[in-house]
């Protein structure tokens, strides 16, 4: 019995220290001079277009991952072919790269010297330092996570369903709509909520990539980081609640699904 | 397919970022600077377009730390004027084509404003600290970014080396003295701002900063006072137009930098201005013992002598400070 | 799909590789191994591998905990764990700051020390331990334990001969994951490590700093070996572990 509320406290106790508390302080600063003086902080133009800013990337970023998410692993599951360790590990790869190597990379491929340098500034297009060059961040960071939650479902379902449905004349299309869509919902919805709040969060690749241009290349991450630095605590405060908030709402979300999914 | 138009849509509707290749001409004008004068320009950029050159001037904004600023830049972060903390940040940019080289060929020699290297202390100066020997005394903590990774921060320990030499130490003791000073550093920072940071937020004793970065947090009411060592570097800050830009309207942006009105903006966010004229002596007093960058043979010459990465003199005392605490 | 993944992750890792052979392998070689970068590359290493052990145990017990234990809010808890997953990292890195640095309310002032980077590598690599061993602990059969429990064994026994070895798998791959992202983490970190180069630099902040120093080449360099590094950690446990798409 001691030993059971022994490790309840440690883990309890750990938890606290380490994660309540610490989120806790960013409320409790975010509010100390009153709901007012914060909602006033996190209304200004300049936050109001990093939050739409933000939510555009999630926009962009999360479908795409889906559906590429959704291919990639009915190609691993479904398909025999050589190679697959390789496509698993190109696709595990955004897991194992540091945010400051991948806005590097970016730079070295899409900027003024890199390898499309010439050929996109020949187009007048422009890729770093515009949001188009936070999107492609956004995108491979968040990469793995649909792909890593729908393909376990995959393999789970089986394939009993898709070929009896094949037997009886429907197309592919149908099959895949019918069928195999809404087996996998859940771990397509779970995956979608883990990749938004991913693409969220993302400060340090999108930094390097974003050219920090007042009023339009910030997004709420980088709003955090520049009113810390000019001393605007409110704001910072108050625009790290918003992104709290966020991620409170996603892991709602999450634990909703995951009692669905029966996990 | 679809995906992809209803994204371009999307874009294209939400209309901020994705900005052209720099100007070209018109009325816009990108100015991509350093972080500290952002309020200063906030200010400067209105009164420049009550001017008859800056009517219906429309301006974009970047604001960094000033190697990162001019690494953007090189990378093709769109710009017309650069405004940088340092010298080399420039000189990069030069050399990477997109700055003419006679950018600083006329009489202020492309400084737009001044500053000094100073000690950021507590309020109130509770540990008395005044000169460069208080630093490396036992026991007192020093804050100064990181020279490796934020060029600011080569100010610093240039203002350091070059005050000993003028107290007629030689060079071999400006080095002792530039380990001593490093042994008592306690955290540095990747740039001067976050160092100002970790200062306010309670550590260190003694935070080495500008006299512009100083002020500014003291007019963020910032606890913290500000000491003038009577040996220190002239702090200049160099503002260049980049070639394919809007050339003409940067140069115009640039000659109003260095007018009367813009240097009386300058000043009242806490620089000093390069007409001696306009430098109020009483809260920019000019220390006995002040030198630049050339006291050295230029930027180029210091790069090389102390920070080069292999042996360089300030890599070798990090490098033998990290192992001698180690072994300890 | 090719295509796709070229652009978005082939070719830009791609071209880190290609740069950092722009010195040729002597180049590459001299940047890897000098003084600083060693000293870096082995302080991240150091405080990883600290991080996973500290995450094995801890994540272990939480999950044991949320599983195997049951009081008021035990969902809340549960639902929390996600947090930091969520949550961007300068952000932790402010919150931890303001929590345990200079100011701090409760009077522990560990930030810009070595334990400070642990501090934070523990707050973003928390989920992934839990998560791993959550539900391999939910569908254990509990008969063995029974039986090992009626025929008079400790629990601890219990634990160390029955529980344990089932979770092993799981609590490794949460580990791996965990240490892939710990080598990597920048934006918690460098608020507050104090980034003192031969004593509290990462690796990644140390690469940042390259950069800044614009010895790109030389960045680029560290960043592929710290690459290879995550990316040998995530192999091994790829094929010690079951891989997540197949049987």
């Amino acid at each position: 019995m001691t030993a059971r509320l022994g490790l309840r406290a440690t883990a309890l106790g750990y938890l606290t220290l380490l994660l309540v508390v610490p989120v806790g302080m960013v409320f409790w600063r975010a509010f100390e001079h009153g709901f007012g003086a914060a909602w006033n902080a996190v209304t200004t133009p300049d936050a109001l277009h990093a939050l739409q800013l933000t939510l555009l990337m999630v926009a962009v970023a999360v479908p795409l991952n889906t559906v590429f998410g959704i291919a990639a692993a009915l190609l691993l599951v479904r398909r025999r072919f050589r190679g697959k360790p390789i496509l698993e590990a190109i696709i595990d790869l955004p897991f194992a790269v540091s945010p400051v190597v991948v806005g590097l990379a970016l730079v070295l491929v899409y900027g003024r010297v890199g390898w499309f340098g010439n050929w996109l500034s020949e187009h007048g297009i422009q890729v770093i330092f515009s949001t188009w060059g936070m999107i492609l961040a956004t995108i491979f960071i968040t990469l793995p996570f649909v792909v890593r939650e729908v393909a376990p479902v995959l393999r789970e379902i089986g394939t009993e369903q898709e070929e009896a449905a094949r037997t009886l004349g429907a197309s592919p299309w149908q099959t895949f709509s019918r069928i195999t869509l809404p087996a996998i919902r859940w771990g397509v919805g779970y995956g979608v909520v883990l990749t938004t709040a991913r693409a969220i969060g993302e400060f340090g690749a999108v930094s390097v990539v974003s050219g920090h241009l007042v009023g339009q290349t910030e997004t709420l991450t980088l709003f955090v980081q520049d009113r810390f630095e000019r001393f605007d605590l409110a704001g910072a405060y108050a625009a790290s609640v918003v992104l709290a908030a966020i991620a409170l709402s996603t892991v709602a979300v999450m634990t909703l699904l995951q009692k669905r999914r029966g996990a | 397919m679809l995906l992809a138009a209803a994204i371009t849509a999307l874009l294209a509707a939400a209309g901020c970022g994705s900005s052209s290749s720099s100007g070209g001409g018109g009325n816009k004008l990108s100015l991509v600077a350093y972080s500290t004068p952002q309020e200063a320009y906030e200010a400067i950029i209105p009164a420049f377009q009550k001017t008859s050159a800056g009517r219906g001037v429309k301006f974009t904004q970047s604001y960094g730390a000033s190697g990162d600023q001019s690494r953007a830049v090189a990378a093709g972060l769109p710009a017309d004027v650069v405004a940088l903390s340092l010298e080399p940040d420039v000189t990069k940019l030069v050399e990477g084509g997109l700055v003419s080289p006679d950018w600083n060929k006329d009489k202020w020699h492309g400084f737009v404003t001044n500053s000094a290297a100073v000690f950021a202390v507590r309020k109130g100066n509770p540990k008395n600290i005044r000169t460069w020997d208080d630093l490396v005394k036992p026991g007192v903590q020093v804050v100064t970014p990181n020279p490796f990774s934020s060029g600011g921060a080569k100010w610093n320990i240039m203002a350091a080396y070059g005050a000993q030499l003028e107290q007629g130490k030689s060079p071999a003791q400006a080095q002792a003295f530039l380990r001593a000073l490093l042994k008592n550093t306690v955290v540095q920072d990747k740039s001067a701002r976050d160092a100002l940071q970790t200062f306010t937020s309670g550590k260190g004793d003694v935070l080495i900063s500008y006299e512009n970065e100083a002020i500014t947090a003291q007019q963020k009411d910032q606890a913290l006072d500000y000491v003038i060592p009577d040996q220190t570097i002239l702090i200049q800050n160099p503002v260049a137009a980049v070639k394919n830009g809007n050339v003409d309207k940067a140069k115009a942006f640039i000659a109003f930098l260095h007018s009367a009105n813009a240097q009386k903006i300058y000043a009242s966010h806490g620089y000093r201005s390069t007409d001696p004229a306009l430098v109020d002596k009483r809260k920019y007093p000019t220390p006995p013992g002040l030198f630049t960058i050339d006291k050295f043979g230029g930027w180029g010459a210091v790069n090389d002598k102390f920070f080069d990465p292999q042996n360089g003199i300030v890599t070798k005392i990090e490098q033998g400070l990290g192992v001698s605490t180690a072994k300890g | 799909m090719i295509l796709w993944l070229s652009v978005i992750v082939l070719l830009p890792l791609a071209a880190v590789v290609v740069k950092s052979t722009d010195g040729g392998l002597a180049g590459f070689w001299d940047a890897v191994t000098s003084p600083q970068s060693v000293a870096a590359i082995k302080f991240t290493l150091l405080t990883s591998f600290v991080v996973v052990v500290i995450n094995a145990v801890m994540g272990t017990v939480i999950a044991w905990v949320l599983v195997r234990d049951d009081f008021a809010g035990r969902r809340f808890v549960s639902a929390l764990i996600d947090l930091p997953f969520a949550l961007p990292t300068i952000v932790a890195g402010l919150t931890l700051l303001a929590l345990y640095g200079p100011r701090s309310p409760i009077g522990v002032n560990v930030a810009f020390t070595k334990a400070a980077v642990v501090l934070a590598l523990l707050f973003v690599t928390l989920p992934f331990v839990v998560r791993a061993v959550q539900p391999v602990l939910m569908e254990l059969d509990r008969e063995m334990e029974e039986a090992a429990a009626s025929l008079g064994a400790r629990p601890l026994t219990i634990f160390r001969q029955i529980i344990l070895p089932n979770l092993q798998p799981a609590i490794v791959a949460g580990c791996s994951l965990g240490f892939a992202r710990a080598l990597g983490e920048f934006g918690s970190v460098v608020l507050i490590s104090g980034n003192i180069p031969f004593k509290t630099e990462v690796a990644s902040v140390f690469i940042f700093s390259q950069i800044g120093n614009d010895n790109v080449t030389g960045a680029a360099a560290v960043s592929v070996v710290l690459l290879a590094l995550s990316m040998v950690v995530l192999a091994l446990v790829a094929r010690l572990g079951r891989s997540w798409y197949d049987g």
